[in-house]
């Protein structure tokens, strides 16, 4: 039951991608081609009220429901491991015009074929673990 | 007054309504104790599968990160909600530009989320859809991985929290992004 909060953001979450568009494959290519504003202002807006909203949970050290100040972890500055990973990643969001938050909510919206797009993205992540040791981070 | 309200956030939700919102479960999920990042759950399911035993990576206690499954699990639910219930009275509508230029490259534009003659079962063991599907998922696995995390966890959560590694992540999906759009994708259509 202590999960059960966040099925419904995840709900939440789902609706959202699918009502704003930004799960679809034509609107990722909108966005790679610099010819509609919607997903910049989708993440653009997101951005938005997150600097402010991390600003503040951070100057008035807001507390977690479980009574924990909410801290952010820093993440170390390199430039291979955000770059070359980073890349990689974006040859496969355009491909599949979806990130992995909209592979998830593609599959409830009746693309079914996502399944195999999750499956190969956990493959990845597989193939990633045994291969780590030996690329540049 | 709740039919009118369905069928109000049954339309294509504007780009300063979604972005929020997109926040709003962000800050949710900090609230709850979680944090916004969806890649990182594929990593949580290769240790859940006993990837943990053979390599290090996925040797860590991944109980602790079942709310991230569950969120996802909420994420299809939405999906399927979403598309059951709040259905759009219109097709979704793109740019003529970018339906010229797909056009061009022999996909046509269905008003749909996605063209369904590339993401559909039949197509799956074609050259385009292991390419696109398998070939695409498997980047997505990778990159993120490789760089720490993926659109919620760099360009949501990072970047709310003004971190460079961040920055150099979306710079990098950017690169990526533009470069199968405009370089591979008139090799692969």
């Amino acid at each position: 039951m202590k999960f059960i909060k966040y099925l419904f953001i995840g709900i939440l979450f789902g609706i959202v991608m699918t009502k704003s568009e930004a799960i679809s494959w034509y609107r990722i290519q909108e966005m790679f081609r610099f010819q509609a504003f919607h997903m910049y202002g989708i993440i653009g807006s997101a951005l938005a009220v997150g600097v402010v909203g991390t600003f503040l949970i951070k100057k008035y050290q807001i507390r977690s429901l479980g009574g924990d100040t909410i801290h952010f972890n820093p993440k170390a500055v390199s430039v291979p491991r955000y770059l070359f990973g980073g890349i990689l990643f974006g040859l496969g969001w355009a491909l599949t015009g979806a990130c992995p938050g909209p592979i998830f909510t593609l599959i409830g919206n009746g693309f079914t074929v996502f399944l195999v797009v999750l499956a190969s993205a956990v493959l990845g992540t597989l193939a990633y673990g045994m291969m780590r040791d030996r690329l540049p981070h | 007054m709740i039919i009118l309200f369905v069928e109000q956030i049954s339309q294509p939700w504007a780009w300063y309504v979604s972005g929020p919102m997109i926040a709003l479960v962000m800050f949710l999920l900090l609230w709850f104790g979680g944090e916004f990042g969806v890649s990182s759950t594929m990593r949580t399911m290769c240790a859940a599968g006993g990837a943990g035993k053979r390599i290090s990576f996925f040797d860590f206690d991944w109980k602790s990160q079942l709310w991230n499954i569950v969120f996802v699990l909420g994420a299809v639910l939405g999906g399927y909600l979403a598309a059951t219930f709040l259905t759009p009275a219109e097709p979704l509508q793109i740019s003529d530009a970018t339906a010229d230029d797909l056009q061009q490259i022999g996909i046509a534009f269905n008003g749909g989320l996605a063209p369904t003659e590339i993401f559909s079962w039949s197509n799956l063991l074609t050259a385009k859809g292991l390419i696109v599907m398998v070939l695409g998922g498997f980047l997505i696995g990778f990159g993120t991985r490789w760089a720490g995390g993926c659109t919620s966890g760099h360009a949501i959560s990072g970047l709310s929290n003004l971190q460079l590694a961040s920055l150099i992540a979306v710079i990098g999906f950017f690169i990526g992004g533009l470069a199968m759009t405009h370089l591979f994708f008139p090799l692969i259509f």
